[in-house]
């Protein structure tokens, strides 16, 4: 069995594929694990739980965005790190955006109303409010080519998940910091969609989040770009995107 | 300088950051990992607390059973603010947006688990401690605390007996860093990890907190007391939460039969399994009669990590279980104030032995003890803070670290310290697991001792500087050690059998181990005794 990984080694030294044999025939994770004591002591990736749920191991295995942990290992996979970050060495991707990109949606609960909850109210956030934050939504979006400040997947289904909490009674400011590089800068590719561990939807969230926006009286973006221009149905990225208009 | 430096960013920590926050305490949170990524995420099952006082529960009740899962080593002091305060720490991460799960009337559920006579464990489905935690983070980012991620704790430096500062490898740019502080908590999780791949914790979870407060002077306490989850997947060590027990889950051997009643205690449960394997028989859990329904409504995680690691349909088929470690009770010694015995070091969560769950924790309980905790070690650190005066640091030990550090890089590998942390994961769980004797103890203590003699010749074949995992992994193979003696050493001590420890050469409680074990380092020896509980 072989496993082939892009190594980063340093800022200096160009990225490039090397290609291991590994015995075990179990989880990329395992194998990774392989790789780091067996055949290469500096090679660097970060994993934690191993079960799915701190994820931290998310990689991209054969182009596709996976969790190392709960993916199984198949000979000649190809191991990459995410995208849309710089890469610091080998599977490790610097993070530090994660806190900047929720800070500026303010996905927190801002004033607790005095309410009761019900079951199903309960029920209304639960699918959201199991983001494990492993970036993989993150490093599918292809809006981060064209805009950095992109609040993007995760941040935006985070902000569904506190504007439909019945514990909240403001979720003005949430609506108002998602309007722009928010919502309406999404291309509704559903790449983040099909990559997300925990089945969670973000397109779908975000199309949730612009109805309400709308509702709430927000200018209806999508709209406004269509009647300023014509639309050629050829998004930027140089495809044709269904959902382009 | 800031008033409290927080080292470590699971529940417990990000608890103490916000209450510090909510003390108009400055604050710090460092940490290891990313703050999601913590051990705290984990957590399934629930958390505990009298919600209300019925015909069924009471305080006292909590009091009691928790009491009674510690062997008479809970300090019952802790455990009545822990119990009193138990609603009021659930209403308060309610109220900062923790989705619990609700009953029919609309009331946060609450779900009974062994060891109690009543529903007492709140949650949120089962994904309770990774719903907890990151709800914390998110207030923690409204709150505006800062981070500092990917620092690993090498050293505590005190003055008189007085924490004045910690080091710590960056590990993004491999600088060693002092970061000064008036009051420093610990809360960088438990030691589990040391049973390495023996054990439902994370990679991340190697104890260097303990580890690095021994070596600063602080007395660690019961580190014998080692729980073994009785449900982990059969070679994978990965936990199905005992909430499946609790919503009704079987124990069967290879016969189909049951031996033993699924909600006694932990311990006790998982000698029971343990004991079958002896025997040559395996275990199961049989979830099959509850149907995909109920399945899918109170604990969808495990029924997806059943069918994603095993491929399993727990509504049709029975999973083949093993126990394996999975939390430790012991750690640095706290007082009622989450004080340790070092001035202005407090210590929270499962780094600490705080005096909750002695010799046997009860399921629910560690959540419940990370938020409490948390809480308390902020509130009377930042007090302390006030009274702190700043003074010149001595910045001696930053050059010593760092030296320390660049002759660990310039080693040349002659042994293996990848090989050797598989080696004793599997040697503790064999010889200082479930079962403990005199013989087995000796010749584990025997070959720790060896194998610390390997160190010199162990070096790190990655010689960068920027994101150097295998140093950071060589440094905590050195914590990983030294807690592997301390247990070892401990487990020897303790004649007896108690709760999580027992040992066939001494099947019986005895009177005269009423008493919490300690640990200190004295000229470099590990020195255990027994105290009585304050």
């Amino acid at each position: 069995m072989k496993i082939r990984i892009k190594r980063e080694k340093s800022k200096e030294k160009k990225p490039y594929i090397e290609e291991f044999e590994i015995d075990k025939e179990e989880t990329i994770l395992n194998a990774l694990i392989e790789v780091k004591e067996k055949k290469d002591n500096s090679f660097a990736f970060r994993c934690g739980c191993k079960t799915g749920v701190c994820g931290s191991c998310a990689v991209r295995v054969n182009g596709t965005e996976r969790l190392a942990c709960k993916t199984h290992f198949k000979d000649n996979d190809l191991v990459e790190p995410l995208n849309n970050a710089k890469v610091i060495k080998d599977l490790i991707v610097d993070l530090e955006h994660e806190y900047k990109l929720l800070e500026n949606s303010e996905t927190f609960l801002h004033k607790a109303s005095s309410g009761q909850i019900t079951k199903s109210d309960e029920k209304l956030i639960d699918t959201q409010s199991n983001c494990i934050l492993c970036q993989s939504c993150f490093s599918s979006c292809p809006v981060y080519e064209v805009n950095k400040d992109f609040l993007g997947p995760y941040s935006l289904t985070r902000a569904l998940r506190y504007v439909n909490d019945k514990k909240e009674s403001n979720s003005a400011p949430i609506l108002e910091k998602i309007q722009n590089n928010g919502i309406w800068d999404c291309t509704l590719c559903g790449n983040c969609t099909l990559v997300c561990p925990q089945f969670i939807d973000p397109k779908s969230d975000i199309m949730n989040l612009r109805m309400k926006s709308v509702q709430k009286g927000y200018e209806d973006k999508s709209i406004a770009s269509f009647n300023s221009g014509f639309d050629t149905g050829f998004d930027s990225f140089g495809g044709f995107n269904p959902n382009g208009f | 300088m800031i008033d409290i430096l927080i080292i470590g960013s699971g529940g417990a920590g990000l608890s103490a950051a916000l209450k510090a926050k909510e003390e108009n305490a400055s604050v710090l949170v460092v940490s290891k990992t990313h703050t999601t990524h913590s051990q705290t995420c984990q957590a399934q099952g629930g958390i505990n607390a009298v919600l209300e006082t019925t015909e069924n529960d009471s305080i006292e009740n909590y009091e009691k059973d928790t009491y009674k899962a510690s062997h008479k080593l809970a300090n019952k002091k802790s455990l009545k603010y822990f119990c009193e305060n138990s609603k009021q720490t659930i209403n308060w991460l309610d109220s900062i947006g923790v989705p619990f799960s609700r009953d029919e009337n609309n009331n946060i559920a609450q779900r009974k688990f062994g060891g109690t006579k009543a529903k007492r464990t709140c949650y949120s489905s089962d994904y309770t401690g990774h719903k907890i935690l990151h709800t914390l983070y998110d207030q923690c980012i409204k709150n505006s605390i800062d981070f500092k991620n990917e620092h690993l704790l090498l050293k505590l430096l005190t003055k008189n007996n007085t924490v004045t500062s910690a080091l710590f490898l960056d590990i993004k740019t491999g600088e060693i860093v002092q970061i000064d502080a008036k009051t420093v908590i610990l809360a960088t999780g438990g030691y589990g990890g040391i049973y390495h791949n023996f054990t439902t914790n994370s990679y991340a979870t190697t104890g260097d907190g303990i580890a690095v407060a021994f070596k600063a002077g602080a007395k660690l306490s019961n580190m014998e007391f080692i729980q073994f989850h009785p449900t982990s997947l059969l070679n994978k060590n990965i936990l199905i939460s005992e909430s499946a027990r609790g919503e009704g889950g079987y124990l069967i051997d290879s016969k189909g039969k049951r031996f033993i009643d699924e909600l006694k205690p932990r311990d006790e449960v998982a000698r029971a399994i343990y004991k079958k394997y002896e025997e040559g028989d395996k275990v199961y859990l049989d979830l099959t009669h509850l149907g995909k329904e109920k399945i899918e409504e109170v604990i969808p995680q495990e029924r997806r990590l059943v069918l994603d690691f095993l491929k399993i349909k727990m509504e049709e088929e029975v999973i083949p279980i093993t126990p394996s470690a999975h939390y430790s009770m012991g750690g640095i010694l706290t007082d009622e104030y989450a004080q340790t015995n070092i001035e202005n070091l407090f210590a929270c969560g499962e780094c600490a032995q705080s005096g909750i769950h002695g010799a046997n924790r009860l399921g629910g309980n560690s959540l419940l003890e990370i938020v409490t905790f948390g809480r308390l070690a902020a509130k009377n650190a930042a007090k302390k803070a006030k009274e702190v005066k700043c003074e010149e640091k001595n910045e001696n030990n930053l050059e010593t670290e760092k030296k320390r550090v660049a002759k660990i890089l310039k080693k040349e590998k002659n042994e293996d310290f990848y090989k050797s942390k598989n080696i004793i994961g599997e040697l503790l769980f064999n010889k200082v697991g479930l079962f403990r004797e005199k013989n087995t103890l000796e010749e584990a203590l025997k070959y720790l001792e060896e194998e610390k003699n390997k160190i010199k010749s162990m070096g790190i074949e990655d010689k960068s500087k920027e994101y150097n995992k295998n140093l950071v992994e060589y440094l905590e193979f050195e914590n990983i050690l030294l807690l592997c003696q301390i247990v070892t050493n401990c487990a020897y001590k303790r004649e007896e059998s108690r709760g999580a420890h027992f040992r066939t050469d001494f099947i019986k409680e005895d009177k005269k181990f009423d008493k919490i074990s300690i640990c200190k380092l004295e000229n470099s020896d590990i020195i255990t005794t027994f105290e009585e509980i304050k």
